[in-house]
Parts: structure tokens; sequence; C-alpha cells
């Protein structure tokens, strides 16, 4: 046995040997992830932010929630929605990219009928929407949940698709997040 | 112009023995055993028995000539290569000319008395031209296939799979990340002569760690001055493609020989009975050869094989988050269906596997030698998935696996025993490319292992023999790895393996995990005919298998599955004790086996669903690599019987039962019981016209674990709670095979068969336990074939 443990010695101090002679490697810049989805809405002058953020990606910490406040009922909102990157630096911004690929991702808003109506204020190249900005005209005072889903590859020609139903979308789920919202 | 002709089949059972014997049986084309034909081998000549058999001992190693003679049928007359016990048998010819067809296979591999080994022979591998290695394996009873997709194809025999089913392809055990689960062995049926499993962990030779069993794949080649080839081309309607494979050989006893082969696939969508399986395309382009010089007391052989594949990855088993997988299961039918294409787009896996080889033997006298190889193996894995940004030409994973191998074996055989140990020792580098913008699911590391083993076989009586065997191995594993300090975190691994954190990189650390192993593996059993054609096989092992790469490291959302999978340091060595028999019995027409076993696996590694993990991409189930005493217990059953003159049937069952010793329960991924009945006719007479029928039956699958959790999902906009059912096994099925086939002269040296085969006859809908994308799709529909073999 001892024989076996020197031998052992000298193999692992090899392969030490092995690995110490490259340096350190840096870790993978994961270009991609999402970690900051911002929902901004606006009327007039007055702006509320929904901010979504999931700092270690696809890591065990639970993602945070910020509501900045409340919306006003029977209200037309404008509302733009931001993808960023905060791993890297410079901070990413993954909205620009999702727009050139417009005609690859469409974003779908789901919430209690009472929140109100969501409209797309955009296009891609074909003239299907793509959702990063829409507007919201909210209905009476009310809570419930927004969620906002970002679609890669979705089949925009299906069935009420281009009127932002989900239920015939398909593709992959690139993100997806709920923020809490009162309507007073 | 009496052309001499043979074909046969080899059988070699058991054993080496010193002053060697050679034996056999001698019968006609339909298997009627032939009495008193002239047996001469070199010198020595005897009569064949009643029962066709004959024998010879002490006989010398080395070149031998063979004349067997009978009258009304054609004299065989050829040369054999001696450097061990050999069963040869002969079938003779009565009239029909046909080309001479030689082929030599020495035994020198298996020591192994106590288990039975199933074998496959190059015929049945040929209809399997244009399939996957699992496929073949699936002729064996006991071995069912993992599949991920129509082409990702994995064996399982007696229940385990992955790690726990090395396969050595011509002496060297394949280094192809096949762990994971939706990789399959790398290697293309097409360039191999025979497959041989041997279950269980017995073949210490090979490795110490087969707890499942050892696939061992030898190439074809020819021990006669001759030079032959073969071009099998199959064309098939679903995939709408095919497959082409040409292999040239010639052969030499002295002096020089050589054996090329490559192949080509080229399909496009499969489809099920309902629709396109769209991007489930696959490309194939290999190749391998060897060249051998053989002299009196030496040889000394250089091999070469390239696997080449590129395999769709099903559109609609990209998912995103757990509502997805909830839609899926829930729908029953794909999210994606288009128009059939032969395109392959993203996600899709391209492989690229090199395996090169030197060995040298030496033969010291009679039934002593010593062989020494060198191997070296080249894996790239790239995996494509749907970025969301990024170019889809960038690879999402990027695997550089390299494997340099040594072996020394020194082999003895006596009258009445036979001994062989050899060394070895291995380094492999795996190198994950850092510019593919996401975490590699698996790490770089640096692997040392070294390996000693001894075994033995002592023959007591013709119908008695023990063999016995222990190896140990050591090795040790250094990975570069980063960690989520979260997850470093959430996995408790501070303070236990703080010693392992080289850097901070501000979220990250920088680790490198290193572990040492060293394990005993030992064999023992026995062989025993007794009665009347009654053979007993009893072997008992106990083999040790470390944890792999992906079992440690694991660390990341896997997108397949739309799971996120996490390793564990904590995890031991996995430790399987088995005993495994196998009773056979012959009658005149009718050969029945039947194989139980039995096997507790101290410290099972198995994946479990652990709870959720919120992302951005939204909610995802855990899995972790956990450990349990888990037991396998089962039979393989076995029969094969000539009805009559024209007609053959062989029935094939297959029942293991996986629990959970530690938790109770079911281990999850067992296959289920499994009955497959083949009927065949054929008739020399008519161009040896064959038309067999198969029945494939696969029954539900009633044990498993209950692994379903609850998710929420957006109903009329409001969260709602639903149980998403993973765990629920498909319903059982029940399949129609049918193939026939004919053979034709197409010119002097030239003989060609034509096949026709309907895969799935009945267009039956189904969907299998064993398939990681059963909830995403059905299985493939019926499939027409169609087979042309050229023989020059």
């Amino acid at each position: 046995m001892k024989n076996l443990s020197i031998l052992a010695i000298a193999v692992v101090a090899i392969v030490s040997l092995i690995a110490c002679s490259k340096n350190d490697p840096q870790p993978i810049n994961e270009d991609e992830l999402i970690t900051t989805i911002t929902t901004t809405l606006k009327n007039g002058s007055e702006t509320t932010t929904l901010e979504y953020k999931d700092l270690d990606g696809d890591g065990p910490y639970e993602p945070s929630v910020n509501v900045s406040g409340n919306l006003k009922a029977a209200t037309s909102y404008i509302v733009t929605v931001t993808f960023l990157n905060e791993t890297t630096n410079p901070i990413g911004n993954i909205t620009e990219e999702i727009l050139a690929e417009g005609v690859d991702h469409q974003l779908f808003f789901q919430a209690p009928s009472a929140i109100g109506t969501f409209a797309y204020a955009d296009q891609d190249a074909n003239g299907k929407p793509i959702g990063l900005s829409f507007t919201l005209t909210t209905g009476a005072a009310t809570t419930g949940n927004l969620t906002v889903t970002l679609r890669h590859q979705p089949n925009k020609s299906a069935d009420g698709v281009a009127t932002g139903d989900i239920t015939n979308a398909g593709g992959a789920t690139d993100a997806v997040v709920n923020y809490p919202i009162v309507v007073e | 112009m009496q052309k001499t002709h043979l074909l046969f089949c080899l059988l070699f059972l058991g054993t080496i023995y010193s002053q060697n014997t050679i034996g056999g049986k001698i019968t006609d084309e339909n298997n009627k055993a032939l009495e008193k034909c002239h047996v001469h081998i070199s010198s020595q000549s005897t009569n064949s028995r009643k029962d066709g058999s004959f024998s010879f001992s002490n006989f010398p190693s080395g070149t031998a000539k063979v004349y067997i003679s009978y009258i009304g049928y054609k004299p065989i007359d050829t040369i054999i290569e001696v450097k061990g016990n050999l069963i040869i048998n002969f079938k003779m010819k009565q009239k029909t000319e046909q080309l001479e067809e030689v082929v030599l296979k020495h035994k020198d591999n298996y020591f192994n008395h106590s288990v039975l080994e199933d074998k496959i022979i190059e015929k049945t591998i040929e209809k399997y031209s244009s399939q996957s290695l699992g496929n073949v394996l699936k002729e064996v009873a006991g071995v069912a296939l993992l599949k991920s997709g129509s082409t990702i194809v994995k064996p399982i025999i007696n229940g385990l799979h992955s790690s726990r089913v090395p396969v050595f392809n011509n002496n060297v055990k394949l280094e192809d990340q096949q762990w994971g689960i939706e990789h399959s062995p790398n290697f293309d049926v097409n360039a191999a002569g025979k497959i041989t499993v041997l279950k269980g962990a017995s073949g210490l030779q090979y490795s110490g760690d087969a707890i499942g069993g050892i696939v061992i794949i030898e190439p074809f080649s020819v021990k006669k001055d001759t030079i032959f080839g073969k071009t099998i081309m199959t064309t098939e309607s679903n995939g709408r493609g095919g497959t082409i494979s040409s292999s040239l050989h010639k052969g030499n006893f002295c002096d020089w020989s050589w054996n090329a082969q490559g192949s080509s696939k080229y399909y496009g969508d499969r489809t099920s009975p309902s629709y396109v399986l769209s991007n489930t395309g696959n490309r194939e382009a290999n190749f391998s050869g060897d060249l051998k010089y053989a002299g009196k007391k030496f040889d000394v052989a250089a091999f070469y094989s390239l696997y080449n594949a590129t395999i769709a990855i099903l559109s609609a088993s990209h998912i995103g988050n757990v509502n997805d997988l909830y839609n899926a299961i829930n729908n029953q039918t794909p999210w994606v269906v288009k128009d059939f294409t032969h395109t392959i787009k993203n996600p899709k896996q391209k492989i690229q596997h090199h395996l090169a080889k030197l060995n040298y033997n030496y033969y010291v006298k009679d039934g002593e030698s010593i062989s020494l190889q060198y191997a070296f193996q080249f894996n790239n894995r790239k995996e494509f998935d749907l970025r969301t940004v990024i170019p889809d030409t960038k690879p999402a994973l990027d695997l550089d696996l390299m494997t340099h191998t040594l072996n020394a074996d020194y082999k003895l055989s006596k009258e009445n025993w036979d001994f062989k140990t050899g060394v070895s020792g291995s380094y492999q580098n795996n190198a994950a490319n850092p510019n593919t913008g996401i975490r590699p699911l698996i790490p770089s590391y640096d692997k040392l292992d070294a390996g000693i083993y001894a075994i033995f076989g002592q023959h007591f009586t013709p119908d008695f023999s023990l063999d016995a065997g222990v190896r140990y191995d050591f090795s040790t594993i250094q990975s570069t790895k980063f960690y989520l300090k979260s997850r470093w975190n959430e996995r408790n691994y501070s303070p236990s393996f703080d010693s392992f954190i080289t850097k901070d990189f501000g979220t990250q650390w920088l680790t490198k995990p290193t572990f040492t192993f060293q394990n005993f593996s030992a064999s023992a059993g026995l062989q025993y005919a007794f009665g009347t054609d009654y053979e007993w096989y009893f072997n008992v092992s106990h083999a040790v298998r470390n944890p792999n790469p992906s079992e440690f490291f694991s660390d990341g959302l896997h997108h397949s599955s739309g799971m996120i999978e996490l390793g564990d340091l904590r995890l031991k060595q996995e430790k399987s004790n088995k005993i495994g028999s196998s009773l056979q019995k012959k009658w005149n027409t009718l050969k029945v086996t039947i194989t139980p076993f039995l096997n507790y696996i101290e410290g099972y590694m198995f994946m479990k669903p652990t709870g959720f993990e919120t992302t951005i991409r939204g909610a995802f189930p855990v899995w972790e690599y956990e450990q349990t005493n888990a037991l396998l217990t089962g039979i393989d059953f076995n029969s094969e019987w000539a009805i009559s003159k024209n007609w053959q049937h062989r029935l094939i069952v297959a029942y293991v039962n996986g629990k959970d010793k530690t938790n109770g329960g079911a281990l999850i991924d067992m296959p289920p019981l499994n009955i497959n009945n083949r009927i065949q006719f054929s008739k020399k007479e008519w161009r040896n016209l064959t038309f067999e029928l198969q029945n494939e039956i696969v029954f539900r699958q009633t044990h498993f674990p209950n692994n379903n959790f609850e998710t929420n999902i957006i109903v009329d906009g409001n969260l709602s709670p639903v149980t998403v059912d993973i765990s629920t096994p498909p319903s059982a099925y029940n399949l129609l095979h049918f193939s026939s086939y004919f053979q034709f002269k197409m010119s002097k040296n030239s003989e060609a068969t034509l096949g026709f085969s309907v895969f799935n006859l009945l267009d039956t809908k189904y969907r299998d336990y064993l398939n990681r994308q059963r909830y995403f799709v059905d299985e493939m529909g019926r499939n027409l074939q169609l087979q042309l073999k050229i023989n020059y």
C-alpha cells in the first residue's frame, strides 16, 4: 500500500506540473446572457419602471423584482422593454440585437384582462410586431401580474400571434418575467 | 474445375490451452451433422464422429493445412493459423458454385469462460449497415436502447448504460464522452467484423469499471492469401436517404495484409406516422483501415479510423422553461412541424473521432506471447444551439478530448491452464473551448490512469473449467473549472472544498478540483458441461467505477432537456457486486439459453429532481447527481428453434427490475419487459431466399419513481398551479418488422444479395420510455429499406 501511495503522489505531481504549466484561464464571456429586463411605462412626464434582475444567470440566486410605483386607472401608457447583460464590462445591451434580429423574436404580454389592453407599437422587416415597444391602456383599479415573455423563432404567422396571443406562437423562451402591478 | 468452397461460422468457445487443441463440427448446408468425413490437418488426420464433431490435441502453433473430404461434397482445402485452441465448424457444400469466401478469426481475445458471450456475426451487422451501433447490439437478449431521438442511440446492458458500458474498438477503449446520455458511441457499424457483448464486469483484461458490461468490436480480418471486397448500398424511405459502405481486404498469413473500409450516410428528416420529425437528419463520412505485417514469430500492425458525423437534434425538443415542457407533455404534439427537408439546422451535434493505434505481438514459443499497443484518440464534439443573438454558426459547446493509451500484455498457455497479465496507462486531456459564450457543461481536465491485471483459467476436464482474475486501477483527475460563487455556496462546497479554489474572479471562483482513486476489481467463475448438451456458466464479479466528469462537474442549464443539471464533488466510487449465470441446453433442433443475474450496486449514481431554480428564462427543475444503493435483478431468455428444414424461430425475452434499496421504490429509466419473436423462412435452393417477420413487444414500465413536480402556468393572464408529469412511462407497444433477401451471381467472381425490409410495417404510433424525446414526439413510423450487397 505504501508503494501505491508513493505512486499516487508522483502521479499527482506530474499532473500538477502539466496543469501548472498553463496560464490561468479567463472566465467565459457570456455574451448573450440576459440579466436585467426593464419595462418602462410612460404617460406624459410620469414614468413607472418595472425591473427584473438575476445577476447570477443560471445560478441559484433568486431574481429580484423592483416596481417603482402604481399605475393609474383608465390611462394610456407608452411602454418600452430593454434587455441588458450586467455581468459584462461594459454592460451589454441585448435590446439592440433583438431589434436587429426582429423577425426571429417577439415579446408577449399577459395579464388579467381587468388590467387593460395591450397593442404592439413596432414592426419587424416583414411588418410583424416585435414588441420592444407597445401601448397599455389600463382599465379600472385592480391588481395582478404582468408577464413579459421573449420568444425566439416564434411562428409569427400563426393564428392570433400578430395581435399578441402567445397560444400558437411556439418557439423557444429566451426570457419570461412576472411583475406584480397595482392599478389605482 | 472443382472449386473448393467453404463457408463457415467460427465459434470460439471458451478456452485456449497450450499444445493447442483443434475441434469443431462438420455439417452440411442444412446443419445436418456429417459422420465419417475425412479431416486432415497438417500431419494429423481423423474421421468425424456421429455428431459431426472432430478433435485434435497437442497441436503445435503455426500454419496448418486443412483438407476435409466427404463423398458427394466439395472438399474443403484451406490453410489456418493456429495460435491457441480453435473450434472451427465447417459447412460442406453439395453442388452450387459460390464465391470462395474465407474468413478466419483467431480466438485469442477472451478468457472469460464463465460468462456466456453473446456474439453478433458479420452477416447480422451488415443488416444494420445504415444504423447505429446500439441498434445492432439490440440483437442480444438483455440489451435495450437509450435514445435521444432516432439517431442518437446507446446500449443499455441489463439496465445499465453510458460509463457503465465501455466500448472497445479493436482493443482500444473508446474515449468519446459517451457518459452524456445524449451522446452515442462514436463508431460506424460498417467497420465491425464481429461484435461481442460481455454482460457484467468479468472482462478484467479490458477494464475494471464495466459495471453494466463490455462491448467488444473486432474489425474484419482475413488470414489467407486472397483479396476481396464488398459494397453495401442501402436506401431508406424514412429520412429519404441512404448509406453506402465499401471495404477491401487483402489477406495473408505471413507478410503484408491490409484492410480498408469507408462509409457515408445522408439522411433528411425522419417522420412519425402522423408528422415530420423536423430537424432529425444526419450525415456521416467514416473511414477505417489497417496495415499488418506478420513474420514467423511476430506481427506488427497500424490501424486508423475516423468517425465523422453531423446529427440534427429534433427542433421540438429544444424547449425553454418548465412551462414549455408542461405544454409539450400535455399537448402530445410537437410545437414545431415543418415540411420535410434534408437540411440540418440548429440544434445539432458535429462529432469527429480519430483513433490511431500501433500494436506488436511477439510469439515467444508455443502458447506464450507478448503484445504491446499504443493508441491515440482525438474526439471533437461541437454542439450548436439556437442562440438568442449570437450567430448560429458559433457552437454552444466545443470540447476536444485527447487520449493516449499504452498497453502491454503477456499470455501463457499450458496444457490445462492459461494465464494472462498486463499493464496499461493512459493520459487524457479535455479542453473546453472558452469562446462559446456559454459556460461549458463539462470543464477542462487532465486525467491519468494506470491499471494492472492478471487472469487465470484452469481446465480440469473437457467439461469443467474455472477462471479468476484481479485488477487494480489508479486514476487521478484534475479539472479547471469556474464556479459561480452563488453555486459554490448553494452546493455547500465551503469549507470542505475551499482548498480547490485558486483564484477569485469577482462573482466566480477559479477552482482546480483534484481527485485520486484506487480501485480493486475481481472476477471468478466456472463453466460446466453436464448431462446431454447442458452447459452451465456461473460468474461473480466485483467492479468499481469512479464518478465521471459529468457526475462531478455538471453545472448549468441543459437546453435539450430543459433542466438544470448539478454534479457533486462529494460523490464516491460506485461499487458493483454481480452474480451472473447462464444455462444453455441444446436439443437437435432447439437451443435455449437463460441468463439470470443479480447486481447489487453500492453508491449507484443517478440524477434526481430536487426542486426549482428561477432564472430569467423562467423556472427550471433542478436535477442533482446523488448516490444510493441499488439492486438490479433480471433474466434474459434466448431460444433458437429450427422448426423444419426451411423454418426457423427465435425468441428473445428480457426483464430487469431496478430497486432503490436506500430510499425504497424503483430506479428510473429501467427497460421494461420486452419480447422479441422472429420467424424465418429460407430456402437454399431458391438462391437463399429468406423472409423474416419480427414481432417486438415492449411492455409499459410499471416500476418507476414519481418525479413529477408542480409549477405555475399562465391561464387567462393569471398564474395557476399545474403538475408536470415527467414520470409516467408511455403505453406498451407492439411492432411488426419484415425483412427479406436473396442472393444471385453477378459475374464469375462476384455475388450479390438484394434485400428488402420494412421497419414498423403497420406504421404504429408509439412512444418509448427510454427515449429522452418521448415528451415531445412519437417514434419513427414505417421505413422501407432496400439493400444491395455485392461481394467481389
